[in-house]
């Protein structure tokens, strides 16, 4: 080891309003890169978690398929709005582990010691789940369209579902955040967000109609945010008998009010971890 | 209580406090200390002391409870943006990304030191050719050794060139040859003028690197000075005998008490004496040995060292040093929960 002479002192620039706006961008690109090279480098963990979404594709069509009775008769086109949802909020879920093995590796330790944006970390996180989430929604279309999945309105009213989807699973990752910078390691923050998704995840229009459940039930699962994104991209995606322009109103509503309310909380507990 | 900025002070602490809830544990009670710009300062204290709480609180990741610090004039507190553009952090746990090779780990912390990329490219080059990792940069971290990931947490400390670093702990559980490089390294970076806040276990290391020496222990502040001073202060030299027989040990721990001025330290078959004058003392241990028909393998008489300062200090020998394996499974455990359990660990033993 030897410290050669450093050729050129290296600028350490000072912020003006102009360019702070532009490094706290800067910082959440910096964020989100990094960890995308990291699902790229753990294929394993990225191919795993797709089998998962494709599984339940093939179980739901084949195993139960033919004993839910749906609006409009076929079920895999009921089906696979519910499949999205379920796959992009199984994938914002990684924000808690991942978040909260930064936390306990010692990296978030560092940053905080950075000059960077405070809510870049966070950021990032989210940011490359979403990145990962459009992928693995691509993926799932595809799988879709093999077991008889078709588009029932356009393929931009089809996307349009798809950003609702998008989004939605981003405003959560913002509260799997929270938990995940709450949890002792990496491994809790995983079980610890599992009893508040499958309620959620279950007890809504995601597999079976709603009008099956009983009245108690129906009651929460109706008004509930994910049965709202559901049946708002089943009306964006399939159409027809399943049009239901409110739920995607309130699917946004849901979506922006989360994001205003966890987006806080989420800063506020980073900067206090210690 | 300089209320102005000195400018020939990098660091300034001035009574810090800080408890943390849970547990209620006062982890600094009262701190205070200033290092000299270009100069190194050994913060010593047992494990749990709260000398992480320390560089915690001046790299701007804690707040502190009571008390204001300031480095190269910036307070911690009021204008921690300012402190983070001027200091240089690496920890006891290497907080590298593993997933990340090592330039694309440099290249990181470049960039988020708001580096422009092309700096960022040729700071990331230069440090890993600076720091014997030119030829693994393009690997990724989960096949670097442990030393290797301490030379890059250093490295990455020092992406922008910061006046000022805080080593915290920077080769716990390092062997011996990777130790040397590093401690090369620092005396290079102090060389240019560098100033250095160092924690450390290894007292052969504060020895070697730091000018200054505050010792801490339950979050105050017990002792400080030049490791010069602190020996002085001591004024004992140490006799060290090693016996040729164990069964023989008890009764010369007996004979010998009254020679030191403290109780014996007795590991296996060497019982070391704290005299103050120590050819005398030498010789009388020597005859008195004899007179019990104590055969005896080996005497040293030496100078006190640092470590015989820090045990008449604290009361304990500086802590083993922990095992690489041992200083992960930590880290894993969760880095702020392990630190306050130190701080815990550290009370109990009191």
């Amino acid at each position: 080891m030897t410290t050669t002479t450093i050729t050129a002192p290296v600028p350490v620039r000072q912020p003006s309003q102009g360019n702070r706006v532009a490094w706290v961008v800067a910082d959440i690109a910096t964020m989100t890169k990094r960890n995308l090279l990291a699902l790229v480098r753990t294929p394993e963990a990225v191919f795993f978690t797709t089998l998962q979404p494709i599984m339940f594709t093939l179980l739901f069509t084949y195993v139960f398929g033919g004993a839910i009775r749906v609006p409009g008769g076929h079920y895999i086109q009921f089906l696979m709005p519910g499949i999205f949802v379920q796959t992009v909020i199984f994938g914002a879920m990684s924000a808690a582990s991942g978040l909260s093995e930064d936390l306990h590796k010692g990296l978030i330790e560092r940053f905080r010691a950075l000059p960077m944006s405070r809510s870049a970390v966070l950021a990032g996180r989210t940011t490359s789940d979403v990145v990962r989430n459009v992928f693995v929604v691509a993926l799932i279309t595809i799988v879709g369209y093999a077991v008889g999945f078709r588009i029932g309105t356009n393929v931009a009213l089809f996307l349009c579902g798809a950003l609702l989807i998008l989004f939605f699973a981003y405003a959560l990752a913002w509260g799997f955040a929270i938990i995940g910078l709450s949890a002792p390691n990496a491994e809790t923050a995983q079980v610890m967000v599992f009893p508040l998704i499958f309620p959620l995840l279950f007890a809504s229009s995601a597999f079976v109609p709603v009008a099956f459940m009983p009245g108690w039930l129906q009651a929460f699962a109706k008004h509930q945010p994910v049965t709202q994104v559901v049946d708002g991209a089943r009306s964006l995606m399939v159409g027809g008998v399943l049009h239901n322009s409110g739920a995607v109103v309130a699917a946004l509503l849901w979506s922006a009010g989360l994001l205003v309310l966890l987006i806080p909380i989420a800063v506020r507990k980073y900067r206090r971890v210690a | 209580m300089a209320n102005s900025f000195n400018p020939t002070l990098a660091i300034e602490a001035h009574d810090l406090v800080k408890v943390f809830p849970r547990g209620n544990v006062r982890a600094l009670d009262g701190v205070s200390l200033e290092v000299e710009a270009g100069t190194v300062l050994g913060l010593l204290g047992p494990n749990g002391a709260g000398k992480t709480t320390v560089v915690r609180i001046l790299s701007t990741i804690l707040g502190p409870d009571a008390g204001r610090a300031s480095v190269l004039g910036r307070d911690v507190v009021s204008e921690p943006d300012a402190v983070r553009r001027i200091i240089g952090l690496a920890g006891q746990y290497a907080a590298v990304d593993e997933n990340l090779t090592g330039r694309e780990n440099i290249h990181m912390v470049a960039r988020l030191s708001h580096l422009s990329r092309k700096v960022s490219s040729r700071r990331a080059d230069e440090l890993l050719e600076e720091f014997g990792l030119a030829g693994a940069g393009d690997r990724v971290l989960k096949t670097y050794s442990g030393g290797m990931r301490r030379r890059l947490d250093l490295a990455a400390a020092l992406v922008a060139n910061p006046p000022v670093l805080f080593l915290d702990e920077p080769t716990t559980g390092l062997d011996p040859q990777s130790r040397q490089g590093l401690w090369v390294a620092i005396e290079e970076l102090v060389r240019d003028g560098t100033t250095v806040l160092l924690t450390t276990q290894y007292l052969e290391e504060a020895d070697r690197l730091a000018r200054d020496i505050v010792v801490i222990d339950h979050g105050r502040v017990i002792a400080e000075g030049t490791p010069a001073q602190l020996k002085a202060d001591l004024g004992t030299s140490v006799v060290s005998v090693t016996l040729g027989d164990r069964a023989a040990v008890d009764r010369a721990v007996e004979l010998l008490t009254p020679f030191s001025e403290k109780a014996p330290v007795v590991e296996d078959l060497v019982i070391e004496l704290a005299v103050r004058n120590g050819p005398k003392a030498g010789a009388d241990v020597l005859r008195s040995l004899d007179a019990a028909q104590i055969t005896i393998a080996g005497l040293a008489l030496r100078e006190p060292s640092l470590d015989d300062v820090f045990l008449s200090l604290t009361g304990h020998k500086t802590t083993i040093e922990e095992s690489g394996e041992e200083a992960v499974a930590k880290s894993k455990r969760g880095l702020g929960r392990a630190r306050k359990s130190d701080v815990a660990d550290g009370k109990d033993a009191a």
